[in-house]
């Protein structure tokens, strides 16, 4: 343990600021003028030091505003052109929180958040209409988040309206493709949400989120609601839009294997703040973060070979709950529930940097980091100058 | 109890609980529902049989039926329940009293709805405790701070004193579990215990009741929608789809040769942590049925990819039955199968 | 727990106030000038100024308030009729007499009406509601559900006249409505506000009854009172135990609400019967164009539902442990 923190202290890159700085883009191609926005691999949305606290309420006589629940506090986080971006961690972790923030259904109290290099953060519903309907949403509940007086039509025509677009052939027309493109039967047209079950639902919020042409879809856990046989359905109905679309998603979700299968880089939050960033097998495969350890071996997996007999993966039993976000931790957030934590964890905030050892663009917030696992190593110890040479090579 | 795993003949004599040939139906605005239909299973002392299914499968309604829990103004039962000997869907109020949170306990999916928000924890554990064991006031209250430290609360003496809302989610879960084991219960049925948990939270629930078991020898039947969860608790699964049940077998036997075209979906349509990256996954067409008006024949055929394989309406027409002790209620043939399984489920799980 | 009912009650004086800024300004900015009222057909335009003199109508509608609320706080010795003690709301224009000892005058007959019924009602309300709940489905259950549904429909103003003509003009079997004073004649108090109590309970029962049965049903079918029967507890226990206290809610709150309007003046009832309360003296005020009268009346019937206001949420304190300790 003892030899384990050295080893691993000394591991911290130098570089911090430098690598920090340099998750706001991915390797592509940079050299490209601002018109070029639409390629991939340019940031399209750039969260920067997102802060969201929601007052608590007390005081005697006369009420007042005592303390805060610090949902998310001070995140960062970049979204290119055509990327799906996963948001993992427990309820409670502000993950939520940040995709309402993006689509300004919430008020940030701080930070940015920059469209396409427009900071959206503080601009007004005036400044704001052009960039609603490049960023939409979809949400949990097939059930609460349609209205159940509306036909189907109206339902997915409604952003059109709201924004005065009128598609060529007309608003009916477009409403009958988008159902086919999730596939609804365009006959559905002036059906209400309750004729259908729970996965068509999520469908139909799929389609009133594409009906604008959107640039980024944030969706928030949107097949936590479904049954196990439909979610792979929303799932890969997602995955095809994407792709066929090129649409940036910011997805969230508490799953971690849905989280995996969807999404290109992850970033797992706790407490309100960004713990662990970088590309999904980084992240799967070395995971540097206790937290990120005890996330993932806290799944319950189904092996093939019969029950869950241990298959090498450790299991790490996180003791206790998350604190809460009133009066979080000082220090590293996570330290309360962490078996390596040390003084300086009390005292110093670990900030987000890239770890030696990690591959680039893999940032992880701790002062005692995990060391990566043994195949990892190995590969890590072989492949990585040479993989890092190449990455940096192409950006 | 014993380590040999006793195959449940179709007699169900000696198995501690037997279902036989269950059917529950309720009567609504829109029609009858069938929610389960010619339900059968056994379950040994000691054993946790994981019964998996998506909302609509009947695993819920069993379970309080079960118990009697069902509301007997809309709901029609059949068949035969025995539990250690008594037969409880004939029997009176008053004896299933007797026997609810005594011998039988149950955890429900959500603890902040399914304990009272009016009394202590430590009230709601010690009330069953007094009922049945006509224990006093103190006593109980001494028994339900002995079983909050057991099930991991620290500094139970004070906890016990507080109200439902002021634990966190898993602590709930916590204080739920002590109120269902308050009695030393033989059996405990667990109702999707850890789908409203976070999964940490749900590893320690997990790990907890595993250790609890060993300490009660309570047989358990643990209800979930996650095949992960199973495979983690349970010794024996049954899966169950439309009203009934299309699998069963040890969690060994079903994880690694599934006999039914409903367990090999439900497999590959969840990713998993190490499953193929780039592949789109596999879902199952369709949606579950409605229960007012099931489909004929096997309920499974409108969904199902290899109905041709069985050849001619046999699918539409027939309903398969489920052989006693392990199998899968589906007319494939036992190598058609094996083929399928192998040719083309299996290696799309890896 | 002290610390909320202080919270509350500063609140209340606050509402309170801002209630007697907006009545006093709504009155006495009226256009029409109370003193043609007072000094009726000989007026002459020296006689008007005197009466705006007197009642300190020359002055600025702010100083007219200033020392309206004086009065209130402090009481007065500035009027001809005599010394006004606090709480002064003045004399009547009407009947030249003290606002607020009429007031006291007039209030144990509301209380006595209110009350009176009040108790009935709930009992009543409360008991028919829990058993049809009890019983739901059964012929019980629907026999009550129909008859509430059908007697809450009703109004006082049909029941009242209809119950007077029915019980006491031809069968003399009751007396007719009257209010006796309770400590000096408590036989006719009773028989004088039966047939009021009657009439006045059997329609708030019925709705009473109505949400009683509804907010049980709703709460029977909780998960935390499955679980108290899943883990076996009789079903008295539970319905009791369990079930009772979350359906108190929304019934404690209603009954907050209409026992504090009630008291603030059961106008209709009190009209209907020929009963001297508050609610009469309400309608004599409007009338009269009564000002002083009629602002007594507004800030007392105010004050009555705010009171009964925090009465409601100190009782959700008590039933609820998670309004309690937050």
């Amino acid at each position: 343990m003892e030899e384990e923190a050295v080893d691993v202290s000394k591991g911290v890159d130098v570089s911090k600021g430098e690598a920090a700085k340099g998750e706001a883009t991915l390797p592509g191609p940079r050299e490209a003028g601002a018109g070029a926005a639409e390629s991939p691999g340019e940031p399209l949305l750039v969260v920067e030091k997102l802060v969201k606290h929601f007052p608590v309420k007390g005081g005697f006589p006369i009420r007042r505003t005592v303390g805060a629940v610090q949902a998310v506090d001070g995140i960062d986080l970049t979204v290119h052109v055509g990327e799906s971006f996963g948001l993992v961690g427990e309820s409670g972790c502000g993950k939520s929180t940040t995709g309402r923030l993006i689509t300004r259904l919430l008020e940030p109290t701080s930070g940015s958040i920059s469209y396409r290099g427009r900071d959206i953060a503080h601009a007004s519903r005036k400044q704001l209409a052009p960039i609603r309907s490049e960023i939409q949403m979809i949400f949990q509940d097939p059930y609460s988040s349609l209205n159940p007086r509306q036909t189907v039509g109206k339902i997915i025509s409604g952003p059109m309206e709201i924004n005065g677009i009128d598609p060529t052939g007309g608003r009916e027309k477009r409403v009958r493709e988008l159902l086919e493109i999730v596939g609804l039967n365009p006959e559905h047209y002036n059906r209400f949400p309750h004729e259908f079950s729970g996965g068509q639902r999520q469908r139909i919020g799929v389609a009133r989120a594409l009906a604008l042409e959107p640039k980024l879809i944030v969706a928030d856990e949107p097949v936590s609601a479904l049954d196990v046989s439909i979610q792979a359905q929303v799932v890969n109905l997602l995955q095809q839009v994407q792709k066929d679309l090129g649409i940036a998603f910011l997805f969230i979700a508490h799953d971690l294997a849905i989280v995996r299968h969807f999404s290109q880089r992850v970033a797992v939050m706790y407490l309100g703040k960004i713990i662990e960033v970088g590309d999904r097998d980084s992240i799967y495969k070395r995971p540097r973060h206790p937290y990120t350890h005890a996330l993932l071996s806290a799944v319950p997996e189904v092996t093939l070979d019969g029950g869950a007999e241990e298959t090498g993966r450790e299991r790490i039993r996180l003791a206790g709950d998350v604190p809460s976000p009133i009066s979080p931790p000082s220090g590293c957030r996570f330290r309360t529930r962490c078996w390596k934590s040390q003084d300086k964890c009390a005292t110093e905030e670990p900030p987000l940097v890239r770890l030696s050892g990690n591959r680039p663009h893999h940032l992880t917030a701790c002062h005692f980091p995990e060391a990566p696992t043994t195949e990892a190593r190995e590969e890590d110890i072989v492949l990585d100058p040479a993989l890092t040479a190449l990455e940096e090579g192409e950006g | 109890m014993t380590t040999v795993t006793k195959e449940p003949d179709d007699s169900g004599e000696g198995a501690f609980l037997s279902v036989r040939d269950l059917h529950v139906s309720f009567t609504t605005e829109d029609g009858v529902v069938r929610a389960v239909s010619g339900l059968s299973f056994d379950l040994e002392r000691g054993r946790t049989l994981g019964i998996v299914g998506e909302s609509g499968s009947g695993k819920s309604v069993t379970n309080l039926t079960i118990l009697g829990l069902h509301n007997p103004m809309f709901t029609t039962i059949d068949g035969e329940i025995v539990l250690d000997g008594q037969e409880l869907i004939t029997a009176r109020e008053s004896e299933l009293e007797k026997l609810r949170g005594n011998k039988v306990a149950m955890i429900f999916q959500d603890p902040l709805t399914a304990l009272s928000p009016y009394y202590t924890v430590g009230r709601q554990i010690a009330e069953p405790f007094m009922k049945h064991t006509g224990a006093s006031k103190k006593a109980a209250w001494q028994r339900a701070v002995e079983m909050l430290g057991k099930v991991g609360i620290p500094n139970p003496k004070e906890r016990a004193k507080e109200y439902p809302h002021q634990f966190s989610g898993g602590m709930r879960q916590r204080a739920m579990i002590a109120m269902a084991l308050v009695c030393d219960p033989d059996l405990l049925i667990a109702d999707e215990p850890t789908t409203a948990l976070d999964v940490t939270v749900q590893a320690q629930i997990l790990d907890l009741l595993k250790d609890l078991q060993q300490e009660f020898g309570s047989a358990i039947i643990f209800i979930t929608h996650d095949l992960g969860v199973i495979a983690d608790v349970a010794d024996d699964i049954m899966v169950m789809y439309a009203g009934g049940a299309v699998e069963r077998g040890t969690v060994h036997d079903v994880l690694r040769s599934p006999q039914h075209p409903y367990t090999w979906g439900l497999l590959n349509s969840m990713p998993r942590l190490d499953s193929d990256l780039g592949a789109a996954l596999t879902p199952i067409p369709g949606t579950p049925p409605s229960l007012l008006n099931p489909p004929s024949g096997c309920r499974f055929h409108p969904r199902c990819a290899f109905q041709g394989e069985v050849g001619g309406a046999r699918c539409v027409d027939e309903l398969p039955l489920l052989p006693p002790g392990r199998g899968g209620a589906c007319h494939l043939t036992a190598e058609q199968k094996q083929t399928i399984f192998v040719e083309q489920i299996k290696p799309r799980l890896r | 727990m002290l610390r909320f009912l202080v919270r509350r009650t500063l609140g209340a004086v606050v509402i309170l106030f801002l209630l007697s800024v907006v009545t006093f300004l709504l009155f006495f900015g009226m256009p029409r000038d109370p003193a043609l009222l007072i000094c009726g057909k000989t007026c002459t335009p020296a006689n008007i100024e005197n009466i705006h003199h007197v009642l300190g109508l020359d002055k600025s509608i702010p100083e007219q308030y200033l020392t309206f609320l004086h009065n209130i706080v402090l009481g007065s010795d500035s009027f001809d009729q005599g010394p006004c003690p606090a709480p002064c709301f003045g004399y009547s224009y009407h009947t030249n007499e003290a606002v607020w000892p009429t007031l006291m005058d007039r209030l144990p007959t509301t209380v006595s009406l209110t009350l009176g019924a009040a108790v009935v009602f709930l009992v009543a309300g409360l008991a028919t509601g829990l058993l049809a709940a009890w019983k739901r489905g059964s012929l019980i259950d629907k026999t009550v559900t129909a008859g509430s549904m059908v007697i809450s429909s009703m109004q006082i103003y049909f029941l009242g006249p209809l119950a007077l003509a029915l019980l006491v003009y031809q069968s003399h079997l009751f007396e007719k409505p009257a209010y006796h004073n309770l400590t000096s004649d408590p036989v006719s108090w009773f028989s004088g506000l039966l047939i009021p109590w009657v009439v006045l309970s059997t329609i708030f029962a019925a709705q009473y009854t109505r949400m009683a049965r509804s907010s049980m049903i709703e709460q029977l079918q909780e998960e935390h009172v499955r679980t108290a029967r899943a883990k076996g507890m009789s079903r008295r226990y539970v319905f009791f135990r369990y079930a009772w206290r979350g359906s108190l809610i929304p019934v404690v709150t209603i009954f907050g609400i209409d026992l504090g309007s009630l008291l603030g003046g059961a106008i209709i009832t009190e009209t209907t019967f020929g009963l001297p309360g508050i609610g009469q003296l309400a309608v004599q005020s409007v009338f009269f164009s009564d000002l002083p009268l009629l602002l007594g009346v507004m800030l007392f019937a105010a004050t009555m539902i705010l009171l009964f206001n925090i009465i409601v949420d100190t009782c959700y304190a008590f039933i609820d442990p998670r309004v309690r300790l937050s």
